[in-house]
């Protein structure tokens, strides 16, 4: 037999009975949880196990319980379903052709909304751009995330970025790139500043399971462990990068969260969509980071409920029932069970917050589309595309700008279309 | 050596055909890159390649362009000729290092003992409201690299020849492809509907092996009052600006910018004494400069105007304006005429 270059299996394609015996899934409560100030060494178990807090029947089990009150509770649920309504909502107007591009976040609410719940307001976050829960969570507004989404005269990236491409300097949530990992390294970074500095506060970066591939994640992992940076690196292991599948990015029987004790940071491998277990272990390495005791790289099993992007057809390559077998679950419908199950919450209340969040998010499109979008009403000034691209603009930009106004008029002149 | 059949193609029709000839005709080809092999790429390019040539030759990647580029120069010197994919030229740069450090100069420092012959496809260019992170075009960064062959084709006919004179090629090519162009010519007016490459005389395209020559410039009309110097998606803008004028341009599709066809440019700047250079990069230090400079130093007692350069603005590309931003038909038949009317 002559070698051949192996290459890594697939379980389901269309037309497959979705498999998912890969994912390895441990009980509810099972997991030990380590003081934050173990070392890496004491903890290297923890990249290879899966920590949950929430079971079946909507019960919080064992030593990773948060102990959270019932109104943190049905506010991480408020959060992730505003999260998902917006997210519906935005889909279709891509949809009508209102916004040019979006990407949902669908099944995945859990890991931004009780990771942000569980940082301090002061500590920096860098997402990635399928994170929009962390924006909600900080408060930052519906009017505002739908205004960049439609380049519009209130745009927060003045019309420069594609839609989600988000940022908030107010509620120190860093600008998204389009390009992939570049935000790990950077959250390392910030965090060694602010040992520098002496000052408290972590930083958190986000990342899909793929964007573990690029040298960036390498050069975090070891800066972190190098400086033992104050910093929560997150690879949310949705499963699908696209096309490729997780085992494409070194998935197959090896976790992500693996890779931290491979270098010395100590790794948790958790449920994604439990949201006690996301906000437990984020509070964990959060405590951890803040006590002087290093990074950590947590891995978020989870699945990518929806497309990449507006731009992708996923039945083209997985099983359209894939969501249906996941033995994770839907992070929402969990927390509704546990919170049900503890006697706060029922149907009829689910039902109206429901109605209210939609009526919510609408609400705030009638407020958004007001200031415009790229195909109706007002739009932004076109000569924003020479500002900031120094502080002061040069002079071969401002000869730019001016040549740019004189083609515009002519344009207008020719066609009697007003120039923007 | 020619097929005659012919078949009516889009550019991603043809490119796909190129990369199903050449893998069929020889196996040392390989295709890579990511969501290349099962689904067969973002853009649909390499469709159906990994199911009729499997998945040794035809390989889904991780999302790591580094990664990618510095496979292909180790299979490429272990006897292969990959043909990497980075899904958009825009995320090129973490393989940056590998292509300029690396891949260009493998040959020259090794004297000769190393070679790489890979082939590094990647769509460029703007027009389809991909903000600043799916529009760059990148050509300048490349051409100004010793050791690297640059090339971009403006149709499905060339794309398929200059893609199989590529994998041939025993040196190193960076083939852009202008996603604008993918599934039909765009003449720079948003305004207008979409049309296809149907009924395109260069997407009328054989079906089996030719090749286009890499170095070779093509002339896509005749004309004596100006010269235009172009690639990609600007020749169709400049052919529309041209006609919307009246002016009777020469209008050159360079196609490779590396090797640069001199002799072409020089004869028509020669006759017509004019010179207007358009593409969609940014201006500063881009692909234009070299060539003004090249021109000036060739045909500087021909001309009787200066040169004139049109090009993208000197600013990232931005979602909102983006028609703004674009070297559309308006900006480039304005350039024609001040540069028609220019009295030496």
């Amino acid at each position: 037999m002559t070698p051949q270059l192996y290459v890594p299996t697939v379980p389901a394609r269309p037309g497959d009975t979705p498999d998912f015996s890969y994912v390895q899934v441990s009980a509810a409560g099972e997991i030990a949880r380590p003081s934050p100030a173990a070392t890496v060494a004491e903890t290297a178990s923890l990249a290879e196990t899966l920590i949950r807090v929430l079971d079946e029947s909507g019960q919080a089990c064992g030593p990773w319980n948060p102990g959270l009150d019932p109104d943190q509770l049905r506010k991480g649920l408020e959060l992730m379903l505003r999260t998902r309504i917006f997210d519906d909502s935005m889909q279709r107007r891509q949809r009508q052709g209102k916004i040019t591009f979006y990407m949902r976040s669908y099944g995945e609410e859990a890991v931004s909304v009780a990771a942000a719940m569980a940082l301090l307001a002061d500590d920096m976050l860098f997402p990635s751009y399928r994170n929009q829960g962390l924006f909600l969570t900080r408060g930052v507004s519906l009017v505002d995330l739908m205004c960049q989404l439609l380049s519009n005269t209130r745009d927060m990236c003045k019309g420069r970025q594609l839609p989600v491409m988000y940022h908030s300097g107010e509620r120190k949530i860093f600008s998204i790139s389009g390009n992939l990992a570049t935000q790990f390294p950077q959250a390392v970074g910030w965090a060694m500043a602010a040992a520098i500095k002496g000052e408290l506060n972590v930083a958190a970066a986000w990342m899909g399971e793929g964007s573990a591939a690029e040298a960036d994640f390498h050069h975090a992992l070891l800066f972190a462990k190098v400086y033992r940076a104050p910093v929560i690196l997150n690879v949310v292991n949705n499963q699908w990068a696209i096309s490729t599948f997780q085992g494409y990015a070194g998935g197959e029987q090896r976790s992500f969260a693996a890779r931290g004790p491979g270098v010395g940071v100590a790794g948790l491998r958790v449920d994604g969509n439990d949201f006690l277990a996301v906000y437990a272990a984020t509070a964990w390495a959060a405590e951890r980071a803040r006590a002087g005791h290093g990074a950590t790289l947590i891995e978020w099993v989870t699945y990518r409920a929806g497309a990449h992007s507006t731009s992708d057809d996923p039945t083209r390559y997985r099983p359209r029932e894939e969501f249906s077998q996941w033995p994770l679950g839907d992070p929402v419908d969990r927390l509704k069970r546990h919170l049900c199950a503890l006697g706060h919450w029922d149907e009829k209340a689910h039902q109206e917050l429901i109605h209210s969040l939609e009526e919510e998010v609408a609400g705030a499109w009638r407020d958004a589309i007001a200031y415009g979008s790229l195909s109706e009403g007002v739009r932004l000034d076109p000569h924003l595309m020479f500002t900031d691209v120094y502080k002061d603009i040069p002079p071969h930009l401002q000869a730019q700008s001016a040549a740019l106004a004189k083609e515009l008029r002519e344009i207008s002149a020719e066609t009697g279309v007003r120039s923007p | 050596m020619s097929d005659p059949a012919t078949k009516g193609m889009s550019m991603i029709q043809a490119l796909n055909s190129a990369l199903d000839v050449m893998l069929a005709r020889d196996s040392t080809v390989v295709a890579l890159g990511e969501d290349v092999g099962y689904f067969g790429g973002v853009f649909r390019v390499t469709e159906g390649l990994q199911r009729k040539y499997g998945t040794q030759r035809v390989l889904d990647t991780p999302i790591a362009e580094g990664g990618i580029i510095g496979a292909a120069i180790g299979m490429a010197v272990n006897g292969l000729r990959p043909v990497a994919e980075i899904q958009f030229a825009d995320y090129i740069y973490p393989a940056y290092d590998q292509i300029v450090s690396e891949l260009a100069r493998l040959r020259y420092r090794s004297g000769g003992a190393y070679t790489a012959p890979v082939t590094i496809r990647t769509p460029c260019g703007g027009g389809i409201r991909g903000g600043q992170t799916h529009s760059q075009s990148p050509e300048g960064v490349f051409a100004h690299v010793s050791g690297l062959q640059t090339v971009m084709p403006s149709n499905p006919y060339d794309a398929k020849g200059l893609l199989i004179a590529a994998i041939e090629s025993d040196d190193p090519v960076i083939f852009f492809e202008p996603k604008r162009l993918y599934n039909g010519p765009f003449d720079g007016d948003p305004q207008q509907p979409a049309t296809s490459w149907a009924d395109h005389p260069l997407a009328e395209v054989p079906e089996g092996y030719y090749s286009v020559p890499i170095g070779q410039a093509a002339i896509r009309k005749a004309g004596e009052a100006l010269t235009v110097v172009t690639y990609g998606t600007m020749v169709h803008v400049c052919l529309a600006a041209a006609a919307h004028t009246g002016i009777d341009a020469e209008i050159i599709d360079l196609r490779s910018m590396v090797p640069l066809d001199m002799d072409t440019i020089a004869t028509s700047v020669e006759k017509t004494g004019r010179c207007l250079i358009a593409h969609e990069a940014t201006r500063f230090a881009g692909f234009g400069a070299e060539l003004s400079a090249s021109i000036q130093e060739r045909c500087f007692w021909s001309l009787e105007a200066p040169i004139v350069r049109v090009a993208g603005w000197d600013t990232p590309y931005p979602h909102a304006f983006e028609w703004e931003y674009f070297p559309g038909k308006v900006r480039v038949a304005r350039a024609l005429q001040e540069l028609a009317q220019t009295v030496s």
